[in-house]
């Protein structure tokens, strides 16, 4: 296989804590950071003779999801138990599903979804360290408060070709889950954490490679750096001639290394069967019309209603509608200035956005009214791109009212053929040879003459306004 | 007949320690339990719906209301060993 072109296949397992009132088998409270062991009762602390019972939120959760992912819905969906033992699985098992999930099938965006299925979070272990009770032995500390939460899984059929895809797709999936509302979609409170199965097969292929599972990452960030140092990894191994091997690995952000957690050989062999203590989940048309009903706009439906209602470019409505928080900026713009030109806010957005990397937009120091007071401003030419630019360095790093800004620091563009006239002459004087060059109809030289002007105006005049002004004085066409 | 490679991997899945003097016995229930159940594959179960459950499957959730949830101490009192709140046990290892 050495010499062949090499192409990773990408396939992505999202767990996603749902955003119920209770438990998915108990009516203990879910909550993120309470005190330890707060919110436990017999069934989800696994204790002898507790029963579990569905939870009805959580399956109509699981359909909005499955409807959004546009899978098919089981009408009767059953329980199984994974067992495994780990000390943070009271039960030896984890309540989960097998043969008959809640949802098949269903694509978003590009990707096609193999299944979404329901099952409850494990609890929380932490490290302890080796001294303490049992002597001498490395301990943990387990919490059960997270025990029993319910959880979307959802699963992808391996069809991503990249790190950068798959993150790309990874916010489509949060966006449409935070749009349904049935998720915090946090990635570092762990309430949407993904895993990924990455192989490596010859372009033009459609083998699979030996696969890898990478757990756990907990940013976009650390996925497509993990993605991407697992696709190093294993092309280097099959470049030298050996093989991969099938196992679990955990991705260290910090030093970039990967690292094995268990062999997948022993650990895959679960042994579920049907969960006795919990009855099949029958789905009524009433359950399917309320979560039909509780659907809000999509991201699909966004950009479309983007570009059709509003006229923005593809790009841009893809941007937005891939992510709602910047959607969502974009409008607060769009409804602080009504009479902003779209397309122009879009631009302002996307220029902000650049700059502030993983920071969010609502986060950031920019209000979406300074940002309309910007982008108004470059539309009225009191201000041209350059100074826009500066402006909007400013905002991101100590906030403020653009205006003020511009009045302060002398931004206002250099414009009208009364302020910008007088200084395209100095130029040109300045310039003889050049003057001649482009007199003669060589336009090379315009660079150095609207280099000049911007030097003069510190970079406050308009390129185009140059050229034309240049062309006036010289009297070319 | 169960095989002695395929006992030691099912034992080792429940974390049940086998002696060897254990094997022999332990097989032959094991395969006698698998046989009891094989002969329902004799039977002619074409068009027969799985029985999932033998109980009332109608109305089989639960409103997401939340209850009480029990006090940290009694949540802990059967923990053989008990740190910082929580269920102090040997870090999983090797697994």
């Amino acid at each position: 296989m050495a010499g062949a072109e090499l192409e990773p296949v990408i396939g992505l397992e999202i767990h996603v804590q749902l955003r119920t009132a209770t438990k998915m088998f108990c009516g203990c409270a879910l909550g993120f950071g309470e005190p330890p062991n707060t919110r436990t009762c017999p069934v989800c602390l696994g204790l002898p003779g507790a029963l579990p019972v569905a939870n009805a939120e959580a399956i109509h959760y699981g359909l909005m999801i499955g409807m959004a992912l546009e899978s098919e819905l089981a009408p009767i969906s059953t329980f199984h138990r994974k067992n495994y033992f780990y000390p943070d699985l009271p039960k030896g098992y984890q309540i989960s599903q097998f043969d008959l999930p809640l949802c098949s099938g269903g694509k978003l965006g590009e990707v096609n979804i193999h299944r979404v299925h329901i099952e409850e979070d494990a609890a929380k272990l932490n490290h302890a360290g080796a001294s303490g009770r049992i002597e001498g032995a490395d301990s943990s500390i387990v919490d059960f408060n997270r025990g029993g939460t319910p959880l979307a899984e959802i699963v992808t059929e391996p069809e991503l070709g990249s790190a950068e895809q798959a993150g790309e797709w990874l916010r489509l999936l949060r966006t449409t889950l935070r749009t349904l509302g049935v998720s915090d979609v946090n990635m570092e409170e762990g309430s949407l954490r993904c895993d990924a199965n990455i192989s490596l097969r010859p372009v033009g292929t459609d083998q699979l490679g030996t696969k890898t599972e990478l757990k756990n990452m907990n940013s976009f960030r650390f996925i497509e750096r993990g993605i991407r140092a697992e696709v190093d990894r294993q092309r280097a191994i099959i470049e030298a001639g050996e093989t991969v091997t099938q196992e679990t690995l955990h991705f260290d952000p910090k030093s970039e290394s990967i690292t094995s957690l268990r062999s997948k050989e022993e650990a895959h062999d679960y042994r579920y069967f049907p969960e006795p203590d919990l009855p099949p989940v029958m789905i009524t048309g009433e359950m399917l019309a309320r979560a039909s009903a509780a659907l809000p706009e999509l991201p699909a439906a966004r950009e479309l209603r983007y570009i059709e209602a509003l006229s923005l470019s593809p790009e841009s409505a893809r941007l937005f509608a891939w992510r709602a928080e910047l959607a969502d900026y974009f409008d607060a713009v769009c409804a602080a200035d009504k009479s902003l030109d779209r397309q122009l806010a879009a631009n302002w957005v996307t220029e902000l956005q650049g700059r502030l990397g993983e920071e969010e937009a609502e986060d950031s120091k920019v209000t979406a009214a300074a940002l309309a007071q910007l982008a108004a401003m470059v539309a009225s030419s009191q201000i041209n791109q350059g100074g826009a630019k500066q402006v909007l360095d400013q905002l991101v790093a100590a906030g403020g009212d653009p205006a003020a800004i511009v009045a302060d620091q002398g931004l206002e563009a250099v414009g009208g053929a009364d302020e910008l006239a007088p200084i395209v002459a100095a130029a040109l004087e300045a310039n003889p040879e050049l003057t001649e060059r482009l007199r003669g109809g060589d336009m090379k030289p315009i660079g150095v003459i609207i280099g000049e002007v911007m030097k003069q105006t510190r970079g406050r005049a308009d390129g185009k306004e140059v050229t034309a002004l240049v062309r006036e004085q010289l009297g070319l066409s | 007949m169960i095989d002695r490679d395929e006992l030691l991997h099912v034992a080792r899945l429940a974390r049940l320690a086998l002696h060897e003097d254990e094997l022999e016995t332990t097989a032959a229930e094991l395969s006698s339990i698998l046989g009891h159940v094989a002969a329902i594959d004799q039977l002619d179960l074409d068009g027969v719906e799985p029985t999932a459950h033998i109980g009332d499957v109608s109305d089989s959730l639960r409103a997401d209301q939340p209850r009480p949830s029990l006090a940290r101490e009694v949540a802990l009192a059967p923990a053989p060993a008990v740190r910082d709140d929580g269920f102090l046990v040997p870090s999983p290892q090797g697994e």
